[in-house]
């Protein structure tokens, strides 16, 4: 999925990540894995570019990031918004 | 009638404004914010300042005390630039030349931008009593972590007639350098002394969940995990009856935010954690004569005993 490989390139390049994201699945903790507060910020920012997207105020919290599952239900809801 | 909402707010802000200038406590400069103090409102700054100074006499810290302000380039690495640039007060002075100087002046007169002309100096108003502490720490700490007594006068650009939000104020700290946990203990530690300490000069306070002010959408989320985190705290007190209680110390742990940029290690060679305790002088001053009155002379004997025992 295209989504999705968007979303691990992202985490590769922005999440700081302790592990290789290729081994995290869908429900895999990312602050567990090594993203910190700050790195979760320019994850969000880079998503943010990478689908030309921007999250409402109420996403804007660390839950929503903290999953590659969590990321793609949120990405896809703002794409739905449109 | 009981005042209600914002211009509810604005009029006890007012009044109690009113009430300090009339007293003669603070001295209004024109600068919204900025104040000079009376001998008998320092006096109780005064007094404050050395309080602090007795209720962790048994902490072995390091005294030190820095400028109110600090090196730019230190400011930038602990990522002050990054998450508060609306609350800079970045250094400036001129360089120019005669003809430069001339529309300066000219500039001036006509109060036209300034700007243009100046040129940003090497230093930066310190937002924080501690600022300055963290670049001097590089290196590797002893066993036991580092413990140090900072006190001054800072700067955060938020013009406002609250007197409770001054621009230039005085905080007076205790930060603690070492392992995560030891940081998270002397947070804890110094929350349950600062609460003790200022119930004992009879102000009702209590702590809470706080996030600092970071700036934009990425502040938000910033902020939003630091709740989350409970990184931070605040002691509160309430001040003006229809709004929030007014935080008048903080608590805040920082993880290795200070740690990781300037090289500080701890005996086991981990980068270390740091956290600090505030109290905010000129905001706990203001709600002692907020409460008590603005007369010291005339505030309860045993918040007078602790003051000046």
């Amino acid at each position: 999925m295209i989504v999705d490989e968007t979303i691990r390139q992202v985490l590769s390049e922005h999440a700081r990540l302790v592990v290789d994201v290729s081994t995290l699945d869908d429900r895999a903790d990312l602050f567990a894995a090594g993203m910190t507060s700050h790195s979760s910020v320019n994850v969000m920012l880079a998503l943010e570019d990478a689908f030309d997207i921007e999250f409402s105020e109420e996403m804007l919290k660390k839950a929503t990031f903290e999953s590659i599952g969590a990321i793609r239900r949120a990405v896809q809801e703002m794409q739905a918004r449109g | 009638m009981v005042p209600s909402g914002a211009a509810g707010v604005n009029e006890a802000r007012d009044r109690f404004r009113a009430d300090l200038l009339e007293a003669g406590l603070l001295i209004p400069t024109g600068v919204d914010g900025l104040y000079g103090g009376s001998e008998r409102y320092e006096s109780v700054v005064r007094a404050l300042d050395d309080l602090i100074d007795r209720v962790g006499a048994d902490q072995r810290a390091r005294m030190i005390r820095f400028p109110p302000v600090m090196p730019w380039a230190n400011f930038v690495a602990n990522g002050y630039l990054e998450s508060f640039p609306d609350q800079m007060g970045s250094v400036h002075g001129f360089g120019g030349d005669q003809r430069q100087h001339a529309e300066l002046v000219r500039r001036a007169e006509h109060g036209e931008d300034r700007g243009p002309l100046l040129r940003a100096t090497d230093m930066v108003l310190r937002p924080a009593a501690c600022h300055p502490l963290y670049p001097t720490m590089r290196g590797v700490l002893p066993e036991e972590g580092c413990r140090v007594n900072v006190s001054g006068t800072c700067f955060r650009h938020e013009p406002s007639t609250d007197p409770f939000r001054m621009q230039v104020f005085r905080m007076h700290e205790y930060v603690y350098l070492g392992t995560p946990e030891r940081a998270r203990d002397h947070r804890d530690e110094w929350l349950r002394r600062g609460i003790d300490t200022l119930g004992r000069l009879d102000l009702p306070v209590e702590s809470v969940v706080a996030n600092d002010p970071f700036f934009g959408r990425p502040g938000r989320m910033l902020a939003a995990n630091q709740r989350d985190e409970e990184l931070k705290f605040e002691i509160v007190t309430p001040v003006y009856a229809s709004e929030p209680p007014t935080a008048i110390a903080s608590a805040n742990c920082h993880l290795d935010h200070f740690g990781r940029p300037f090289g500080i290690e701890t005996a086991r060679g981990d980068v270390a954690h740091s956290s600090c305790f505030g109290f905010g002088l000129d905001r706990i001053a203001l709600a002692l004569f907020n409460r008590h009155g603005t007369d010291p002379n005339a505030w309860p004997a045993a918040a007078r005993s602790v003051l000046w025992p």
